[in-house]
């Protein structure tokens, strides 16, 4: 089965849904793992890594969750498909570059994803949609815990589970969460947020993790530090942190539509006015654009419009994505066309922001259920 | 005070950083700390900037020290590729380089022992060496105060605990 075929399309991706969705898109746990006795992927001979791939991926491929899975080695996929890949979340961009003795492991329903010699012999992630850090770790948890039963992992009574970078020793976890933060950006808070987020411990990255800018208002805040503090000690913060961001999110949205309500109705009916009007737009701007649709959604300024499809269009418009429905290779002016007139065409059913001049239509603010 | 770099310019930037355990500074002016992109706090940027300071620029890399070219007997990797990729060989690098990386790890992570899941197999292997620190414990204490018949029973306790260990390894 070709990756094409295998994946949710863009429309199906983005109607799944969980907790606290208007501001936490997804939910997300990696663990790093190693065998103890083949070097790490980074230093260890080609011949090594086709080993250690064969191994492991024998071993992901017969769990009872890996059941009609995808399965491939890195050199079996075309670079788009890997692209597409790393739009969806599901590898990093680092391991997209990656060739023979790499691999990768899909669950049918997509939330199971395993990495085979990225800079660990493993990376394996749940991924849910959503505020569901618990849910998403025990998910993992099981998955580890059927892997130890037939891989000899490198592990160290003192140390912990032993990995490639010194970052990630100990528990080898990092638990995220990717969201949504157009309030706290347009209130100009966020910088001020990210420096307190920070000096808890933990990380807030871009939208496609480390070293990457925020496009479209999508910040990624994960743990650091991973020796010293337990598994659930680390959910346990990350979802007290997670439920104070939501908050401030909220507050943000609800200060700026009471004192600054003409700057944000500019900010999105300028967004709809270029998307719907464009007839050549880069990721990047529609990215930005977009969110703050997404915003107008969460607003109550598109009645009628189905909640999913901002994201189903944040999927479609980036670059792989775009050029997939296409067979020959498009230049980037192509693309921008291509984009434009995609936008255009979803959008004509989309009516201009509907501004009332007093409150919202009931829209109840997004606040996390579990503190 | 300075710049550290161009020796013109007062600084304005203090970089603190704790290397081998030992506070290392380096200050600079804005316009110099920002072409050495000193500006993300979590980077090793600061060992680099030193390394940078220490040679004459071009210069093929300075002479490492001895100790910087051990290599790991099981992977061959050394501190100095370490230092260039800050990714270990293979696990056996943690042990060999044990001594390195003990400040590093400090300055990373909340604490230096473990405290989270544990492998199947590993759990039980730790609990018997717990049982066993215990057990000699014990004895000492026995010796001690002369209880040989108590001493004979904790010997032969340990036996056990030592062959049900061997046997799980080969089993």
């Amino acid at each position: 089965m070709t990756l094409q075929e295998f994946l949710s399309s863009p429309a199906e991706a983005s109607k799944r849904n969980g907790p606290n969705h208007r501001i936490v898109l997804s939910s997300r746990v990696r663990l790093a793992r190693n065998l103890r006795n083949i070097s790490f992927p980074g230093w260890a001979k080609k011949n090594d890594r086709l080993q250690s791939l064969d191994l492991v991926k024998t071993a992901v491929e017969s769990l009872p969750q890996m059941q009609n899975a995808f399965s491939a080695s890195m050199d079996d996929l075309k670079m788009l498909e890997k692209q597409i890949l790393v739009e969806r979340h599901l590898i990093s961009r680092e391991h997209a570059a990656k060739s023979a003795g790499s691999g990768v492991v899909i669950s049918k329903d997509e939330s199971i994803c395993v990495m085979i010699n990225e800079e660990d012999h493993l990376r394996m992630q749940a991924i849910s949609p959503g505020l569901q850090i618990r849910q998403v770790w025990m998910t993992i948890d099981e998955v580890d815990s059927s892997l130890e039963k037939s891989l000899d992992y490198a592990f160290s009574s003192t140390l912990g589970y032993l990995t490639a970078c010194p970052t990630n020793v100990g528990t080898g976890i990092r638990v995220s969460a990717m969201l949504h933060l157009p309030g706290l950006v347009l209130s100009e808070q966020i910088n001020q947020i990210i420096q307190a987020v920070n000096k808890l411990g933990f990380a807030v990255r871009g939208l496609y993790g480390e070293g990457t800018e925020a496009l479209g208002n999508v910040f990624q805040v994960s743990n650091q530090m991973t020796l010293g503090e337990s598994e659930n000690e680390i959910v346990e913060r990350l979802n007290k942190v997670l439920a104070q961001l939501i908050e401030h999110e909220e507050n943000a949205r609800a200060a700026l539509m009471e004192k600054k309500d003409r700057m944000v109705l500019n900010h999105i009916g300028r967004a709809y006015g270029i998307l719907a009007n464009a007839h050549s737009i880069s990721s990047k701007e529609t990215m930005n654009l977009l969110s703050l649709m997404r915003l107008g959604l969460d607003l109550g300024l598109f009645p009628g419009v189905q909640s999913f499809l901002m994201d189903e269009l944040f999927i479609v418009t980036q670059p792989a994505h775009l050029q997939k429905s296409i067979s020959e290779k498009m230049t980037a002016e192509e693309r921008d066309v291509m984009r434009a007139d995609m936008m255009r065409d979803r959008l004509n059913e989309v009516r201009r922001p509907q501004f009332k001049s007093s409150g919202q239509d009931g829209t109840s603010l997004d606040k996390p259920s579990q503190a | 005070m300075l710049c550290d770099v161009c020796k013109k310019k007062d600084a304005s930037v203090h970089l603190t950083q704790i290397i081998d355990s030992k506070m290392q500074t380096v200050d600079l002016c804005e316009e110099c700390s920002k072409a050495k992109g000193v500006d993300d706090p979590t980077g090793f940027s600061l060992v680099g900037l030193l390394k940078g300071l220490a040679a004459a620029p071009q210069e093929p890399a300075a002479r490492s020290d001895e100790a910087d070219l051990a290599k790991c007997p099981k992977c061959g990797l050394s501190i100095a590729d370490f230092k260039k990729t800050g990714r270990l060989g293979c696990a056996s690098c943690y042990t060999v380089f044990a001594e390195q990386l003990e400040p590093l790890l400090k300055s990373m992570h909340k604490g230096l022992k473990h405290s989270g899941k544990v492998p199947h197999g590993m759990r039980e292997a730790q609990d018997m060496n717990e049982l066993l620190r215990k057990l000699q414990q014990q004895l000492q204490e026995a010796i001690k105060v002369e209880n040989f018949e108590k001493a004979a029973f904790l010997r032969d306790e340990m036996k056990k605990t030592r062959d049900q260990m061997t046997q799980n390894v080969v089993g």
